[in-house]
């Protein structure tokens, strides 16, 4: 069209501030699209930080609490699952798998987690994704441990490194269960998820570690039981903290967790992960969703830049609307080449700020998946995306009505000539 | 865009009516002041036109009202037939694109288009412009115009139009009113800016253009001594009973 022809030319007469203005807009378009980007990746690790179990059950709490301490190590159990009812419902002929889970020591702020063997080989996170080691391998002895990817690296611990465990979860604890020191047996590639902050144990060890603790305190010297006299003891240990289950068949899960919930020997609640990592997901959300408004308001004060820029050029162009004018140019025409002219804008500035969101997703991937563990897959735009750069572009046609009607007002004012 | 002359329209036309016809014309910048009151001024299809007179005598808005830009107080201004008082705001925008070729002192080109494209401006704008550029594509006669106002070289054509001399802008605003064949051209003051000897070449080529595309002009200028030019020469002062200097 001959207009935005016209439009892309005066944008070109006046390529410094028309440059200023895109560059505006296309960083704060970058930024709401990256915002976005982030935010899906957040959500989808977020997702995937559990997968393949079924049932998350521990004692009867909420959802969400049961959740964090069993999945996310955040918060504390109160109170535990017994050793029968656990074995009960790991025995039902529809369950496939349990992985048992006893939380509450710590190393150096790290949590302690005793678990089984089968921990390994049934854990699955982002959709279809195993534990893998990256050195050594699951527990062989009773006191083995295997750490999670951060533990590992920010301790500096390397395979057969000793370290002591401490009771309860304080960073600093003066209570260590120093008389029973760990190996390390292997060490976890990194998963993006808690996993990595973990240090697991067996759960015979948890029991041998405490064999002579009550009520928080190691016996007095004389009763005190060495780690190999732990060995002969029996470790099977009296509850648990929690378990996961993986069920035979997907339609087992609802009967088997009103079953859990229904249980009458012990106050018990399962849940399923996905639907509870929902609700704590609507918590967390906030967070982004305020993120998304900034960046919004950042897209609109770069589009207030844009109408700045356009109506403090308008005085001196005048003339060329009266020039126009008198070539034979309605006022509809001017009107017309102002709003060409920030829709040109607008959308050259979406243009760039895509292309600088891909740049910078590009540069910030291996950064966030090794901190943060988001996996930003480099894909084209979703649908939503596409939706929110059509009304970035849609707002700078309409915020480009006011120079329009503005111009329109002068032109029909100023008539052919032009008193300067 | 919307024709005026195609329209069967109250204010009529036919290509033997007067070029323009201004009728017991009255207009002022406020309703106490009298700019100017004209009983009649009548331009013939084909004439060339001096309107003469001082500084501020008026000359100008007389150009507005013509034009269509400047609607009159009272009495009624014609051109090609066509009661400008009976037209609205765009179909007299439509009827001044589609009939009436401008030129002005100074300041005439678009600063970002190419001297080709300042003169294509009318055909953008302008279907009846464009139409009536028979055949011949539009940038080919514009070339020929330009050609023909002496404006032939490859280089100039793609110098931007700000390196040109004002002589030479001149000319260009000129093929840019001519482009089409306007059935009238209006001049203000377009020599005014020019020396001696561009002044004379380039009313020369103005005129032999107007006479070839058939084109009426009406030319304002202060300087009397452009008179001998033209078919006819008239003085603001004569046909302006109001007394009442423009103040701007």
């Amino acid at each position: 069209m001959a207009i935005a022809r016209l439009a892309w030319r005066s944008l070109w007469n006046r390529r410094t501030t028309a440059m200023l203005t895109v560059f505006a807009i296309a960083l704060s378009v970058a930024l709401l699209l990256g915002v976005q980007k982030i935010r899906t990746a957040a959500r989808e690790g977020f997702a995937n930080t559990i997968s393949g179990t079924d049932l998350i059950v521990g004692a009867r709490s909420g959802p969400i609490n049961l959740l964090l301490y069993a999945v996310f190590r955040i918060g504390d159990a109160t109170a535990n699952v017994s050793w029968a009812s656990y074995q009960k419902i790991a025995r039902h002929p529809d369950v496939a798998w349990t992985i048992p889970i006893s939380l509450g020591d710590s190393h150096r702020g790290f949590r302690v987690m005793g678990t089984s063997s089968d921990y390994f080989a049934h854990y699955r996170f982002a959709a279809t994704h195993q534990l893998e080691f990256a050195a050594g391998g699951p527990f062989a002895d009773l006191y083995d441990a295997v750490l999670g990817a951060d533990v590992a690296q920010s301790l500096g611990y390397k395979l057969g490194d000793r370290l002591i465990i401490a009771h309860g979860l304080g960073a600093v604890s003066f209570a260590q269960h120093a008389d029973k020191p760990f190996r390390v047996a292997g060490i976890l590639q990194r998963t993006g998820t808690p996993v990595d902050r973990t240090v697991h144990v067996g759960l015979e060890a948890i029991s041998a570690i405490h064999v002579d603790w009550q009520t928080g305190m190691q016996a007095p010297p004389a009763f005190r039981v060495s780690a190999e006299q732990a060995r002969q003891r029996d470790l099977t240990p009296d509850s648990i903290t929690a378990f996961l289950v993986g069920m035979k068949s997907r339609i087992a899960v609802f009967q088997m967790q009103r079953a859990i919930n229904e249980y009458r020997e012990e106050p018990l609640l399962a849940i399923i992960p996905g639907v509870a990592l929902e609700q704590l997901w609507g918590i967390v959300g906030v967070a982004d969703r305020t993120l998304m408004i900034v960046a919004a308001f950042v897209v609109l004060a770069g589009l207030l830049g844009m109408l700045t820029a356009l109506l403090a050029s308008l005085n001196e162009r005048r003339r060329e609307m009266a020039i126009l004018r008198s070539a034979g140019a309605h006022p509809r025409h001017v009107f017309a080449l102002l709003v060409a002219e920030s829709g040109i804008l607008a959308a050259s500035g979406v243009l760039l700020g895509m292309a600088l969101t891909y740049v910078l997703l590009l540069a910030a991937r291996p950064f966030l998946a090794g901190r943060y563990g988001i996996f930003l897959e480099i894909t084209g735009l979703a649908a939503d995306e596409w939706l929110l750069l059509g009304a970035v572009v849609a707002s700078g046609l309409l915020a480009g009505f006011i120079p329009a009607a503005r111009a329109y007002r002068n032109s029909l004012a100023d008539g052919l000539t032009i008193r300067v | 865009m919307g024709s005026a002359s195609s329209n069967d329209n109250p204010g009529g036309g036919s290509a033997l009516a007067p070029a323009i016809e201004v009728r017991d014309l009255e207009f002022g910048w406020s309703n106490s002041v009298t700019l100017l009151s004209i009983h009649a001024f009548d331009v013939a299809p084909r004439e060339r036109v001096l309107l003469h007179g001082p500084s501020g005598s008026g000359k100008s808005t007389l150009l507005g009202l013509i034009g269509g830009v400047l609607e009159a107080r009272k009495g009624s201004v014609r051109v090609l037939g066509w009661d400008l008082g009976t037209l609205s705001g765009s179909q007299r925008d439509a009827f001044r694109a589609e009939h009436v070729g401008f030129i002005f002192q100074m300041f005439n080109l678009i600063p970002y288009l190419s001297m080709l494209e300042n003169v294509l401006l009318p055909a953008l704008f302008s279907r009846a412009r464009r139409a009536r550029i028979a055949g011949a594509a539009a940038r080919a006669e514009g070339r020929r115009l330009l050609r023909a106002l002496g404006l032939a070289s490859e280089s100039l054509l793609n110098r931007p139009v700000t390196q040109l001399s004002i002589g030479q802008q001149q000319r260009v605003a000129a093929a840019r009113a001519l482009l089409g064949r306007p059935d009238l051209i209006v001049a203000d003051e377009p020599t005014s800016a020019l020396d001696f000897d561009t002044r004379a070449g380039f009313l020369e080529l103005l005129m032999r253009e107007c006479a070839s595309a058939g084109t009426t002009l009406l030319f304002v200028s202060h300087d009397t001594s452009l008179r001998p030019l033209f078919d006819r020469s008239v003085a603001l002062r004569e046909i302006n009973a109001a007394s009442a200097e423009e103040v701007h």
